[in-house]
């Protein structure tokens, strides 16, 4: 799915959480947002996703402008992306049915659904907990069911939001390789928004680096971890940023 | 005692029991049917107008039984304005009563459970590609807790009642006489031991009542798997 914002800002109760953001992101890329906590990240994702709207500004989906969408298209293009959350939030369901859900939404064949289910359990490792009450997970493996839980259906663009935050690195590193995995098999576009710079490092193709709302720098990941133009980026890899 | 009864005696408990079972069973459905959806309505929505709706239910939590029960009785004496229908003093009257003083019980602790499912929830849903109607069953479907909670309540509330039913039954024997007016009844006949044994089936209901809820409940909240949470917190 090709992205495209133009002058996005968004307000909350007058508070300026983006500002005058321009960006193309083109199909089948990873792409990391990177920056500290508050700047803006999550913001950014819930707008791609059409979750919130913008206060200013215009998102261009596939060519299609946000203003111009209705209901019904938003819904359509909703359905092909899908957003993983810095925290997990399962349904009171089993973790088969969990990751079920959204292939359930679709009216896919109980067939497919179990198929697909399973396929993306054991991506995560966590087929042998399918009939397990989801909301008993150590966090570590409730995160991998919302992984397994938003590719099951395979989206087009799939938004990540610190999703390996406050996880153990066995646990960070089997879902980094699962995003990997997933991107080699289906070429979807993946923007993750995270403040680990060696993850950015490890997954992305390109990084777009966010202050204040802003977006300071972005560029391909070798050029911009090696030699950032920016000072208040070159400040922010150093780990001298204070914020 | 009551194994001391003669058979008409007998035949009498069994008739209380049932008929007390029978009208709590029926007004607990007939306010599930009506509270369930409106409280869902009054969870979903934060207007100004439900926020008005969810502050009468609440008042009406503390309905002292006896004013349902006289609200009853005018609406369906002769001179009321259902009088034309005849049902004063049968059990359905008594149902009546018993709708009037659960459903905003069942209303505003639905809501409560509706309102209660966190934003991250919807939020999921609907970046899974949820929309209205798939949102609203994943929202019922998150609640079911609290949504069962309630109508346990409300059963509770309806198979203890006395001061409504008692109004506008008329704790007539054989016919509208339940487990509670029963007892008021022999209490004022001296009838102590039968009082008893009344009031012991009585607490027994609502017991076997109870669990047989909680496990249900157990069951919803925990899904398929419901004894794995029982283990899982016991430390297995």
């Amino acid at each position: 799915m090709d992205i495209e914002l133009q002058n996005v800002s968004k307000n909350f109760n007058g508070k300026c959480a983006l500002a005058d953001i321009n960006l193309e992101i083109a199909k089948k890329r990873i792409v990391a947002f990177i920056g500290p906590s508050g700047s803006g990240k999550t913001t950014l994702l819930r707008i791609i996703n059409l979750l919130d709207s913008p206060s200013k500004g215009t998102i261009y989906l596939d060519a299609r402008k946000n203003e111009d969408l209705t209901g019904e298209e938003r819904y359509e293009l909703r359905k092909r992306m899908a957003l993983v959350f810095q925290n997990p939030s399962l349904f009171q369901k089993t973790v088969f049915e969990n990751v079920a859900y959204g292939l359930r939404i679709r009216n896919k064949s109980t067939n497919e659904i179990d198929r697909e289910v399973h396929k993306s359990l054991d991506l995560v490792g966590l087929g042998p907990l399918k009939n397990q009450f989801a909301p008993t997970l150590s966090a570590g493996e409730a995160q991998r069911v919302s992984f397994a839980r938003a590719i099951v259906f395979k989206p087009e663009l799939l938004l990540l939001d610190e999703y390996t935050a406050n996880l153990d690195p066995a646990n960070v590193k089997l879902l980094e390789e699962s995003v990997l995995a997933y991107q080699k098999e289906t070429n979807a576009t993946i923007i993750l928004a995270t403040h680990n710079l060696f993850q950015a490092r490890r997954l992305a193709n390109e990084v777009v680096f966010i202050f204040d709302g802003k977006i300071v720098e972005r560029g391909k990941k070798d050029i911009f971890f090696s030699n950032p133009r920016n000072p208040l980026t070159r400040s922010f890899l150093s780990g001298e940023l204070i914020y | 005692m009551v194994f001391d009864l003669d058979p008409t005696e007998s035949e009498r408990l069994i008739r209380i029991t049932l008929l007390t079972l029978y009208m709590a069973g029926c007004s607990t459905t007939i306010s599930s049917l009506i509270g369930i959806p409106i409280g869902t309505y009054l969870g979903l929505r934060k207007t100004r107008f439900s926020l008005l709706i969810k502050v009468f239910t609440h008042t009406l939590y503390g309905l002292p039984p006896v004013i349902a029960g006289l609200v009853v009785f005018i609406l369906l004496s002769r001179a009321g304005p259902l009088g034309g229908l005849g049902i004063l003093f049968t059990p359905t009257a008594m149902i009546l009563a018993q709708v009037l003083i659960i459903t905003p019980l069942i209303i505003g602790l639905t809501a409560s459970a509706i309102s209660a499912v966190p934003q991250m929830t919807i939020d999921s849903a609907r970046t899974l590609g949820a929309r209205r109607f798939n949102l609203l069953k994943t929202m019922l479907s998150e609640s079911r807790a609290g949504i069962f909670t309630a109508v346990m309540i409300g059963f509770g509330r309806a198979i203890s009642e006395v001061g409504a039913v008692i109004i506008v039954g008329g704790n007539i024997k054989w016919h509208t006489q339940v487990l509670t007016t029963a007892i008021v009844f022999e209490t004022q006949k001296g009838n102590f031991n039968y009082a008893l044994v009344l009031g012991a089936i009585l607490i027994t209901l609502a017991l076997v009542t109870s669990i047989v809820l909680t496990i249900l409940q157990g069951r919803y909240k925990t899904g398929k798997n419901g004894r794995q949470i029982f283990r899982l917190r016991n430390g297995g």
